[in-house]
């Protein structure tokens, strides 16, 4: 280029400028405050206010974090070494670290225990959460439930093994055996087993009469009530047996007719089989195995867990629980069989209808009324059942939503192809639906896991019972208020917000379209 | 019946009766949707169904695979006589494989895998056999490249052959087709009826509801139009385009042909 024009032109740049720098004002951290923070008069106040805010709440919380005493026997010696100046007393935390954790009756040299069982919950998690984790990781989640139980509660190993013993061998017997059990035979054990939950009906029917005539005997010595009492019994035991038992045989009939493609007899006589067997086998199988080969902790009674421990365990328990019996309600809400269907509608609406802290009162006092004398129904698992029903009927809803949202087309190509229905729900249906639903049972679930601590009002020592009790109580840490529930929101934050992130990244793991 | 049946280029037509309908009716509530339907399809014919909208059609083919139920007559596939059993259904199902107008694909799965999942589940055939089919016949419908992909990443056009191809995967004996080309835009048909007309021409026994008439001139056997709930007409589709009897036909084909 130069040489073509070094005769004729005085100068030819040959290289390009390099660009100027932009003024000050127009880059970097500058250009960003003016155009965010002082862009007109009206934002330039909104800053300044906010600025004085934020400054004046950190102006309090630091000194207040930072002065912090961690080395305290009480609340006096606290307030001695900080001598009037500000500062949090964290010296509570350290002091009753193990209790905020494990609850104040928990055997302290069982706390590995938990701990153990806390580290597997999250290996035993993982294959459920992450699906590109090894599909046989799952057997190890299987399993985790009843080594879990052992590590927490304790007692003989062969307890929980000789469940899971009845679990699986039912599970092998049926497989081998139901589909060779002809057709009438079926038809037979269907209407048993509708006969045999008339019989149970009917039992309960029964106790709950008796109980009435027990309540009118205990509110007066008015005749009238009581013979009142008494007729309503007789009548109610009558009905009960006269129009149950039939009626059971013949709902399990007509259930069979309906869905047998699914299994559900097989499926209900396995559930029965298992009950019995737990009923009659678990505790002379137990107790011989652990007499030849003893395998024990230190038996805990249940009641002494407590703490953020306590939640976790409600937590995960209800939460796996809750999430297969929504899916079967939501089905069942929406079966063309007007029993199920009616069953499903009146649970769920039930349950919505009443508040959770009356079903726990319910589980604390009133189930032993509804329960026969002799039996010793334990108290966290009749908070479990209770919590558990409570979200299910909730998630049951969340996942209606997601059946209700699918295009009807769904339903009928999967009809096309010659799907039956349980296959066409588990393979079609359902994986889209929960899908939709991700969002609402993720919603359900951070709500259930922070309502655990409900549980706090029938006196079990979660991690708010424990502060509510134990803790502010004691002539040591008495009004000692925003380091505990600091610490407690710090916890349930921690496990919300995860549970929140990981739902976010599956959804966008399940996405399909324009990859 | 005895007029197409001497029709010329009526080649693989059995004698054997796929479809007979005898005397259907059906009611969505109060509203009489299909009249007296008498319908009787052999092995190998190709059937277009048209009429105006609400006339009927979709509701009649819907009916032989019982995605409707019909309160009265009969309706017998392949010598199955249509119950409300649900095993039978189920097997009338397998046999008869179905088109949507809005293609109905299984958004959550690969293409691959919405055409090897009933195979799979259904008939019991191993996952490799099931997959080595597919991609033949998703071969057949010219996308094997798409095998991997979901259906949200295709077009319209690509969905509606994978669906043909997923029904295909079952070795139905009879296709019904319900609109398949009404979703598409229009550079989209030409594929889709390529691949209906090679199904047409390897004897397959079909039912379509289009509003295609250069298809049902090219392939169908006998046109059938549907108004108010009833056959009006039917006829091989020569005699029925250029030669319809009654009015009803002659002012519908005037609308859509006469633009």
């Amino acid at each position: 280029m130069s040489d073509t024009h070094a005769q004729s032109v005085a100068f030819v740049r040959e290289t390009e400028l390099p660009p100027a720098p932009p003024p000050v004002t127009e880059t970097g951290a500058i250009k960003w405050v003016r155009e965010n923070l002082f862009s007109g008069w009206f934002n330039t106040l909104l800053t300044v206010v906010a600025f004085y805010f934020v400054a004046r709440i950190l102006f309090f919380v630091f000194p207040w974090f930072f002065n912090g005493v961690w080395d305290a026997a009480s609340i006096r010696e606290c307030r001695d070494v900080l001598g009037g100046a500000t500062g949090a007393c964290f010296a509570v935390l350290v002091d009753r670290w193990d209790h905020l954790l494990f609850g104040f009756k928990y055997p302290p040299d069982g706390y590995w225990r938990i701990v153990v069982a806390f580290i597997l919950l999250l290996g035993a998690a993982a294959p459920a959460l992450f699906s590109k984790l090894p599909r046989r990781l799952l057997l190890f989640t299987a399993l985790y439930p009843f080594v879990a139980y052992w590590l927490i509660w304790g007692g003989s190993l062969w307890l929980p093994m000789t469940i899971l013993g009845i679990i699986i061998a039912t599970g092998l017997v049926f497989r081998a055996v139901s589909s060779q059990i002809p057709v009438n035979m079926r038809q037979m054990v269907a209407a048993a087993i509708g006969m045999i939950c008339g019989v149970g009906l009917s039992y309960l029917l029964f106790i709950g009469a008796k109980e009435l005539v027990f309540i009118a005997n205990s509110i007066g010595t008015a005749s009238l009530g009581t013979s009142f009492a008494y007729g309503v019994f007789w009548l109610l035991a009558i009905f009960t047996f006269v129009f149950f038992i039939p009626m059971g045989m013949f709902v399990g009939y007509a259930i069979y007719n309906s869905y047998e493609d699914g299994g559900l007899v097989s499926v209900v006589t396995a559930l029965l089989f298992i009950y019995a067997a737990l009923v009659y086998l678990l505790a002379p199988i137990a107790s011989g195995l652990n007499a030849v080969i003893p395998i024990e902790l230190q038996a805990v009674a249940s009641r002494d867990l407590g703490g953020f421990m306590l939640n976790m365990i409600l937590g995960t328990v209800c939460v796996s629980l809750s999430l297969p019996l929504g899916i079967v309600l939501a089905l069942g809400r929406q079966s063309n069989m007007p029993l199920i269907k009616g069953v499903c509608v009146v649970f769920i609406e039930f349950i919505r209808g009443v508040p959770l802290i009356t079903l726990l009162f319910v589980a604390n006092v009133m189930l032993a009324y509804f329960m026969p004398p002799e039996s010793n129904f334990d108290l966290i698992l009749r908070v479990i059942i209770m919590i558990t029903m409570f979200s299910a009927a909730y998630i049951a809803e969340v996942i209606r939503g997601g059946l209700a949202a699918l295009p009807k087309g769904q339903y009928e190509a999967a009809d096309s192809l010659g799907l039956d229905y349980a296959r066409s729900m588990r393979l079609i249906i359902l994986p889209q639906a929960l899908k939709i639903s991700i969002p609402g049972i993720v919603n359900v679930a951070v709500g259930l896991f922070k309502d655990t601590t409900l549980v706090s009002i029938i006196s079990m020592f979660d991690l708010v019972g424990m502060i509510r009790g134990p803790i502010q109580n004691s002539t040591e840490w008495i009004s000692v208020y925003w380091e505990v529930y600091g610490f407690g929101a710090m916890l349930f934050f921690i496990v919300c917000y995860s549970i929140s992130q990981y739902s976010q990244w599956l959804e966008r793991q399940l996405q399909t379209d324009h990859r | 019946m005895a007029m197409t049946d001497q029709a010329p280029g009526k080649m693989g037509i059995s004698d054997e009766v796929a479809i007979e309908i005898r005397n259907m009716n059906k009611w969505y509530g109060t509203f009489h949707v299909l009249r007296d339907i008498d319908l009787t399809v052999q092995r190998g014919e190709r059937i277009v169904i048209c009429g105006p909208s609400g006339s009927g059609k979709s509701t009649l083919i819907r009916c032989i695979n019982a995605l409707e139920e019909h309160q009265k007559g009969t309706i017998t596939v392949d010598g199955t006589l249509l119950s409300s059993d649900l095993k039978n259904i189920d097997t009338i199902r397998s046999e008869v494989g179905m088109c949507f107008q809005h293609f109905n694909l299984f958004p959550h799965l690969t293409i691959l895998e919405n055409c090897t999942l009933a195979p799979i589940w259904v008939r019991k055939i191993p996952k490799r056999e099931a997959e080595e089919t597919a991609m033949h016949f998703l071969k057949k419908v010219k996308i094997p490249e798409q095998a991997d992909k979901y259906p949200g990443q295709l077009s319209g056009g690509q969905q509606q052959r994978v669906a043909i191809a997923r029904s295909l995967c079952m070795r139905p004996r009879i296709m019904l087709f319900d609109e398949p080309t009404s979703a598409l835009d229009p550079e989209m048909i030409k594929e889709v009826l390529d691949t209906m007309i090679e199904l047409a021409e390897e004897g397959m026994t079909m039912l379509c509801v289009t509003h295609e008439m250069g298809f049902a001139r090219q392939v169908a056997n006998r046109v059938i139009f549907m108004d108010a709930g009833q056959i009006v007409e039917q006829n091989e589709p020569e005699e029925f385009f250029n030669n319809p009897k009654s009015d009803r036909t002659k002012l519908f084909l005037s609308q859509i042909l006469g633009h």
